[in-house]
């Protein structure tokens, strides 16, 4: 008894006294490391000469992070994971069960979406609700669209799309210039740009139908620039790079948000602000979201969004069940690209101004990101990819306090890729599926179970 | 006896006329002719390389052949010119189905949702190709839920059921090889052609395999076309043989007429590979088993 007890003792002062001896080499090896490139640096005085500045404060900073980051992993981090590894090993046969929260997710993140503005309101007043509700709110919802339109068309169909910008751009034109010319609502202008996008789906479907993989991405990325370029060039229609500006307002109801008698605020009698068009925005681009993620669950379970799936797993067995693999790529890409260009009027009458700048390559690939990073077909997982991209990209610009660390030069925006490229890394190898790598099956016998990642495909374009 | 010809009466639902098929300069099929008759199962059989997955393709439209021409006739009288079809009208309109030597599942969707896939035509039309579905017509409903019907009716004649729920890719090896059959099944086919489907499997499965092809062909009378390489298998439950050897046809008969063919018996005896001797084997049991119908 004494013994085992004494045993467990010794074992964890072992523990302490190898991490500290770990640290103490972690430490002397970054000394080694460190004391000349951080330690002392060369520099040009006024009068063109060499001097040598001592920066022992940093180098010591440097040695203590090795140091004690060191003893951390191996005093706790590791044997922690080691626990976690047998408790996993352990619990492998038990049936998991499911939290209420983790059940009714998709209604609880509902509700809470349609309780954010007043909640927001309430707690930082009218003005102080713009930048919650806009910059955070409404941008992360339209990534949340783009991404799940994306979805049907790499996720669902296994068709790797680069240039899925390019619909986006092809709806934020077609209301801009369909607005400014010929005056017609915005009410009217959403269908049609969801309409004409689709169209555009399909002229590009066409010429890549016979393409697989890398050489589809490719012609899709050309297809996004080829768009960009004419948005560019066609300075008559487009303006070119100087972009369509005062696009008309959305209205609700034929009610203005604007300052004149019989506006929004007026009506209400409430003092004028733009936040209210910002909630009202919000509103409108969660439903439209909604819209998205609903006709997409429908889909899944029609024959078309079986068979897009079935296409991703393997294309030879499609067509040798009698399916006509040409149209059911064709409206995978034509109904992706809708919702993007739905996304894209969305996106022309909350900026009021559309420019080609907005619709870079950059752009194709953030969405995509969302799409692996979230878990290629999953809904749940693609909407919190997206608010931890678009959040934390938007949550970086916050972040004042950095500078205290860094010093004043430092720009968080700056590194904005940096850090987001870092946590792609990261989240890829935590979980190389993505946030939620399982697939539900659209119809069941008797229980409906996830399907985990291994199983399904990538899709091979 | 030995030149059974009783089968020149019966109606063909495939002929296959001076088929043709060159790689480059390789000619895999040379002016091959066969028929395959309604309600039979046929067998094609031959040594590896000898162009059996390649009739095949032809067959079912991943090929176009460089010559000849391929007749599909329905129950109804309808006729189908097949080398002019593409493939996935060839099961749609023609009514042929195919299984692959190498399985190909929907590793991802569960064995259930494997044939509801195959039954895609008729669902994208009971959907009013998906607009009325979306819109919630009772139509859909009804449909799909016949749809999963049917899946359940193969799936029981597979033994599957148990399994229905779970991903395809999670199958042994067997089970994923009656799941193949059971999905081309499910495209409701008049003509179904096995590629090799008994390569591979246990004993166990085998004869699991033997009972589904008799179950399909007594219950719903589709014919069968397979390829085999196990003469045993073939000569249990075929009706009618064709051998392949390079590409050209050597036997044609019902199956006591092709184990007692010298030429048959001198191409399996002539492959030159690491098979030879699993084949001398396999003569030695056909030789054992004819010696026992002798008595
Ligand atoms: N797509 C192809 N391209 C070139 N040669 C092929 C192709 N498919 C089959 N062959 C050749 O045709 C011959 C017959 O092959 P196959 O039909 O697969 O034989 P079996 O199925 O009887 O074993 C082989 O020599 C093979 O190399
Ligand atoms: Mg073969």
């Amino acid at each position: 008894m004494a013994n085992i007890a004494s045993t467990s003792a010794s074992a964890g002062s072992d523990l302490t006294a190898r991490a500290l001896r770990e640290a103490v080499f972690a430490g002397l090896i970054s000394l080694g490391l460190f004391v000349l490139f951080v330690g002392l640096k060369t520099d040009q005085n006024i009068r063109n000469e060499l001097v040598l500045n001592q920066r022992w404060g940093l180098l010591a900073i440097f040695v203590i992070v090795a140091a004690v980051g060191r003893f951390l992993m191996v005093a706790y981090i590791q044997p922690a994971m080691a626990r976690r590894k047998a408790a996993k090993a352990e619990a492998e046969d038990v049936v998991k069960e499911e939290t209420f929260f983790k059940r009714n997710f998709s209604k609880i993140a509902i509700a809470a979406l349609i309780l954010y503005p007043p909640v927001i309101v309430a707690l930082v007043g009218v003005q102080g609700s713009l930048k919650w509700v806009d910059n955070f709110g409404v941008q992360i919802l339209i990534y949340v669209m783009l991404a799940w339109g994306l979805n049907i068309v790499v996720g669902l169909a296994g068709l790797l799309d680069l240039g899925y910008v390019a619909f986006y751009a092809v709806g934020a034109y077609s209301y801009a210039l369909l607005s400014t010319y010929f005056g017609l609502s915005f009410w009217i202008l959403l269908p049609v740009a969801g309409i004409l996008a689709a169209f555009w789906g399909m002229i590009l479907g066409f010429p890549v139908l016979r393409l697989r993989g890398d050489y589809l991405a490719i012609v899709t990325l050309a297809f996004g620039e080829i768009i960009r370029l004419v948005l560019i060039n066609w300075t008559e229609v487009t303006k070119g790079t100087f972009g369509v500006s005062g696009i008309a307002k959305a209205t609700l109801f034929g009610i203005k948000f604007d300052a004149s008698k019989d506006g929004f605020a007026a009506l209400m009698g409430l003092p004028m602000s733009s936040a209210y068009y910002k909630i009202f925005l919000f509103y409108l681009i969660l439903a439209l979201a909604l819209l998205t993620a609903y006709v997409t669950i429908r889909l899944r379970r029609m024959p078309i969004g079986r068979a897009w799936e079935a296409l991703r797993e393997d294309e030879i067995a499609c067509r040798s069940l009698g399916i006509n693999t040409v149209t059911t790529k064709l409206t995978a890409f034509a109904t992706g690209a809708m919702f993007g260009g739905i996304a894209g009027s969305f996106f022309a009458v909350r900026q009021g101004f559309v420019s080609p700048e907005s619709f870079v390559f950059l752009e194709s690939a953030v969405i995509l990101a969302i799409v692996v990073l979230g878990g290629m077909g999953s809904l749940t997982g693609i909407a919190i990819a997206a608010v931890a991209m678009i959040g934390g990209t938007e949550i970086l610009r916050e972040l004042s306090f950095l500078k205290a660390v860094f010093g004043p030069d430092f720009t968080p925006e700056l590194y904005r890729m940096l850090i987001f490229g870092l946590a792609m890394v990261v989240v890829m190898v935590w979980k190389p599926r993505g946030f939620v790598g399982s697939r539900e099956p659209t119809a069941f016998l008797r229980e409906r179970k996830a399907i985990s990642g291994s199983f399904t495909k990538e899709g091979h374009g | 006896m030995a030149l059974e010809t009783t089968t020149m009466k019966k109606d063909p639902i495939l002929s296959v006329e001076h088929l043709s098929m060159r790689f480059g300069g390789l000619m895999a099929i040379n002016d091959f002719s066969f028929e395959a008759y309604r309600g039979d199962i046929t067998a094609l059989i031959g040594p590896n390389g000898a162009g059996k997955t390649t009739v095949f393709n032809c067959i079912t439209g991943f090929y176009k052949p460089t010559m000849g021409m391929i007749t599909m006739k329905q129950k109804s009288g309808k006729e189908y010119l097949l080398e002019r079809l593409p493939d996935f009208e060839i099961t749609k309109h023609a009514k042929v189905a195919r299984t692959f030597q190498n399985i190909r599942m929907f590793s991802g969707l569960t064995v259930l949702e494997n044939l509801l896939v195959a039954q895609h035509n008729k669902l994208m039309q009971a959907s009013g190709y998906t607009v009325l579905g979306l819109l919630g017509f009772p139509a859909y409903k009804q449909a799909s839920k016949e749809s999963i019907e049917l899946a359940r009716h193969w799936l029981e004649k597979a033994s599957l059921v148990d399994r229905a729920d779970d991903p395809a890719g999670d199958l042994p090896y067997g089970a994923q090889r009656r799941l193949e059959i059971a999905r081309a099944m499910c495209t409701g086919p008049e003509l179904l052609c096995l590629d090799e489907p008994a390569a591979g499997l246990n004993p166990r499965e085998s004869l699991a395999l033997n009972e589904l092809l008799r179950g399909i062909r007594a219950e719903t009378g589709t014919s069968i076309l397979l390829i085999e390489h196990d003469m045993s298998v073939v000569m249990e439950i075929s009706d009618h043989v064709v051998v392949l050897e390079y590409g050209q046809k050597i036997s044609d008969g019902n199956p006591d007429f092709v184990k007692n063919d010298p030429r048959v018996i001198a191409a399996y005896l002539g492959v030159e590979d690491e098979e030879v001797e699993e084949v001398i084997e396999q003569i030695e049991e056909i030789e054992g088993g004819q010696g026992g119908s002798k008595k």
